[in-house]
């Protein structure tokens, strides 16, 4: 075939496009390769894909999308935490003239790629998936605003994370950092298709982003039971408005910088160029204006958990609830005012350096205030050391910690030495790992009986805790002892002998959160073997005191089979406490949204133009565009996207929980 | 929504509801729709941002004096205006549940909406013509992608336009057409809005600099 042909049809696509001769990404690759075909050929051969089809991927139903958004953030955790086994073993190796086993090409997609995928296909879905799962739950809806879009949401993630994934494999990802700065992410620097992986990604995921803070806003603020008024929520959906208001107002921002830079990179524009009047600072600005409540996106939703667990696991009352939720809205706000301190060194001046200084440091107010919330809650209360509790104590500590490093970061002066040095680095996995990710783990364990009938194994789960905690501690520790000595993050290979050590002790603490991770899976499994034993009938384990504890474990399609009234914050706690009897006659039909593939169809055409659009393949993603026009505008002719469950299978289901609740008394 | 929280006559707390009636169907599409108009507020916000940022760096090429049309925006701008006025006509006959009526006044305003994104285009082939492309400076490219990025809007409404008239005319002024109905009217009077501060921050204030 003639090159301009095989130039239209396949873009810049080719063969040596494939990484053969990286012989790391070739190993990964047949192992993924092997995993995934056995996969598929198991589905295939149980028979399962109508079942998945069916059941799961079309459904829109919140519950079993908040548990696809769960996989989702777990699978991505092993890809990104592979990444992060490969900077530390790395820079354990690159002393003495080595130059370790990654050439440059590859560490700097490595790096590149791990805070990408931790951020928004780790940490994100993870949060995403929880807030979907509990939060019409804990307001007594029987689902979220817009069942369809959630479904569409869900699928446009993975949609990001597929073209995450493709990169791996096809071509080759960004090596600019998890932000991608101007002018080394333009095509000038930065030629080949590792930027529009990562500009494409993120957008395709942006897409999702949004519209799931839209539902998730709408749900909160439109479907409480009765009763609910906005002092009342439980501080989760408190934290989880919050969270959705800035999902709501940043992700713009970024989808416009994202935008903007592939004008420059396609069109040849000169927003973010060095010439023509263009300004890199701007993208700094822009991004960061999205980056900084970003963080708070993510650890929110954290301390909503923290503060459910906490509460539950001390059998009190939250104490400080007005001042809790006071301190989450002033968080939000805040997080707007201090993206500049991502950037002092960068020529702003003392005056803009100072104030930007001043509200970082003003944010350190509420979040000390919620600190001290959870801290009287406990105190003197009846403590009972379960996971999720285990998993909060860990945060406290560790948190407290990350953020006293964050409020010196703050200080400009300090920050002038400290910049881009791993300092840093250790400061903000210290609030991330300890936050957010250790706020999902509290998550997990803690809602895990409410979406599957049956706890988590606790031997397992604290093997994995002490692996976590232990591990983080030895990996980020010497961090930030190494950044006060001056190394700068993203190195390759290292000069000076003597700080070879710090990074072995690093890997070292790398590897027990890999052993930590491990054990979280097995923890999957085996509880998933002994379900019998760790059975819950109840639907309240914990003795816990919000709404989605009073239905059953797992909970009907429809929730709750008479919408509760609300009289207190606590409103399980208060129903129990005031002798609730569970109806048990008067079952109506009840009306639900349908399930439907369109949005795995329309994600799955986003993600073929957004590939389309990566390797200049113009026919490909022209055609996937016109067709998601077709597709989007087609749905709008079904005009009856609900049904009611018949009264009978109502009775049927709730006939069946009184005869486990009777055996279970 | 009214519902007796208080204890019951008996005395008994209430903790739920025996006989409900669901949230009727669009329960949250207007509050949504509003909030997704807010979230491309801000994309027209940035995009205002870096035009004031970049809006002067006109890399020795030409400047607004040198390229703006003022009489020809002028003509640009009524057309949008008008096509506000006849939308909301069409939403005063749709509350009459006059189908007609109501299809002639979309089909003016869809006419409308195709005058000015016409006018649009040609003032861009003018430009590129000149040689003020996008590339061309900074300048260029934060008001091609500003003014481009609302073209953009009213095309993408009026497919939408197109697709409700079809529904109408399919099935009638249902319910769940007049919601769309009403909608696309806080979407398009939402872009007459932005095409204001195009107006008075990009033409106005560009050929007075």
């Amino acid at each position: 075939m003639s090159p301009d042909l095989l130039k239209l049809i396949f873009g810049r696509l080719g063969l040596e496009s494939l990484p053969l001769h990286e012989p790391i990404v070739v190993g990964t690759f047949v192992v993924v390769a092997l995993g995934g075909a056995t996969l598929l050929a198991g589905l295939t051969y149980f028979r399962l894909w109508g079942y998945l089809w069916r059941e799961w991927f079309t459904t829109v139903d919140h519950k079993r999308i908040g548990i696809m958004y769960m996989i989702l953030g777990i699978v991505m955790l092993l890809r990104g935490f592979a990444d992060a086994l490969m900077m530390r073993g790395q820079q354990m190796l690159a002393f003495n003239g080595s130059e370790g086993y990654l050439n440059a090409h590859h560490y700097d997609q490595v790096f590149t790629a791990h805070g990408v995928i931790m951020i928004f296909f780790v940490a994100m879905p993870l949060v995403t998936g929880l807030m979907n799962y509990v939060v019409p739950l804990q307001i007594g809806a029987r689902d979220v605003s817009f069942p369809f879009l959630n479904n569409f949401s869900f699928w446009m993630t993975v949609g990001g994370a597929v073209l995450v994934m493709a990169s791996l494999f096809i071509g080759e990802f960004a090596r600019t950092g998890w932000l991608a700065y101007p002018p080394l992410s333009n095509i000038g620097y930065s030629p080949d298709v590792g930027v529009d992986y990562y500009i494409w990604a993120l957008q395709v995921a942006g897409v999702g982003t949004t519209l799931s803070g839209i539902n998730l806003i709408c749900t909160i603020v439109k479907l409480r039971c009765p009763g609910m008024t906005m002092m009342k929520m439980p501080v989760f959906t408190w934290t989880s408005l919050c969270t959705n208001i800035l999902i709501v107002a940043s992700f713009p921002v970024l989808t416009v910088v994202l935008a903007l830079l592939s004008l420059d990179r396609y069109v040849g524009t000169n927003f973010f160029t060095n010439d023509f009047g263009g300004s890199p600072m701007m993208y700094v600005n822009l991004i960061w204006i999205w980056g900084h409540p970003e963080v708070y996106i993510l650890v929110l939703p954290a301390f909503g958990i923290f503060s459910e667990v906490t509460s539950t696991f001390s059998g009190k009352r939250l104490f400080g609830y007005t001042s809790m939720v006071y301190a989450t809205v002033v968080i939000t706000i805040l997080s707007y005012l201090v993206w500049l301190h991502h950037f002092f060194t960068m020529g702003s001046g003392a005056s803009v350096n100072s104030f930007f200084g001043i509200t970082t440091m003003i944010i350190s107010i509420p979040t000390g205030a919620k600190m001290f919330n959870w801290l009287f809650t406990m105190y003197r209360g009846r403590i009972r050391y379960e996971l999720p509790m285990m998993w909060t104590i860990a945060f406290m500590l560790t948190f407290v910690l990350g953020g006293m490093t964050g409020v010196l970061l703050a200080v400009p002066p300090a920050d002038f030495v400290l910049h881009n040095s791993l300092f840093l680095i250790a400061h903000f996995h210290n609030v991330i790992i300890g936050g957010v990710v250790f706020g999902a783990f509290a998550g997990i364990n803690y809602w895990f009986p409410k979406a599957f009938g049956f706890k988590l194994d606790v031997f397992w789960g604290k093997l994995s805790f002490w692996f976590w905690v232990v591990g983080f501690y030895l990996a980020f520790m010497p961090l930030y002892v190494l950044g006060l000595m001056g190394v700068t993050r993203r190195l390759r290979v290292f000069d000076d002998p003597s700080l070879q050590i710090w990074f072995v002790i690093a890997a070292i603490g790398a590897g027990l959160v890999f052993l930590g991770i491990l054990c979280m899976l097995m923890q999957f499994a085996v509880s998933f073997l002994k379900r019998e034993q760790l059975k819950d009938v109840t639907g309240d384990p914990w003795d816990a005191r919000t709404l989605e504890w009073a239905t059953s474990s797992p909970p009907p399609d429809y929730n709750f089979a008479f919408t509760p009234v609300v009289h207190d914050n606590d409103a399980w706690w208060d129903m129990k406490k005031r002798g609730y009897q569970r109806p048990l006659t008067g079952f109506k039909p009840i009306h639900m949204p349908s399930s439907t593939g369109t949005g795995v169809i329309l994600a799955g055409l986003a993600t073929a133009m957004g590939f389309g659009l990566i390797w200049y393949i113009w026919w490909l993603a022209a055609v996937s565009f016109i067709a998601m026009l077709v597709v989007g505008i087609g749905h709008t002719f079904n005009y009856h996207r609900d049904f009611d469950i018949p009264a009978d299978d109502v009775i049927r289901t709730e006939d069946a929980r009184t005869k486990l609740l009777a055996g279970a008394k | 929504m009214t519902v007796a929280v208080n204890p019951s006559q008996t005395g008994e707390p209430v903790f739920y509801l025996a006989d409900e009636h669901p949230h009727p169907e669009g329960y949250s599409t207007s509050l949504g729709f509003w909030i997704y108009l807010m979230s491309d507020c801000l994309i027209f916000a940035m995009l205002f941002a870096a035009f004031g940022v970049l809006g002067a760096n006109y890399a020795a090429g030409p400047a607004p004096k040198d390229l703006f049309d003022l009489d020809l925006v002028a003509v640009n701008t009524s057309m949008l205006l008008l096509s506000s006025i006849t939308y909301g006509f069409a939403m005063l006959t749709m509350q009459q549940n006059k189908i007609a009526q109501t299809q002639m006044w979309l089909a003016i305003t869809g006419l409308f909406g195709l005058a000015f994104i016409g006018i649009e285009l040609t003032e861009f082939a003018h430009m590129i013509h000149e040689g003020a492309t996008p590339q061309r400076s900074a300048f260029l490219s934060a008001f091609f992608t500003l003014v481009g990025t609302h073209g953009l809007h009213v095309s993408c409404g009026l497919i939408w336009l197109v697709t409700l008239m079809v529904q109408v005319w399919k099935f009638g002024l249902i319910e769940a057409n007049r919601r769309r109905l009403m909608c696309l009217s806080m979407f398009w009077h939402f872009l007459d809005v932005v095409w204001i501060g195009v107006f008075t921050f990009v033409y106005l204030l560009g050929v007075l600099r």
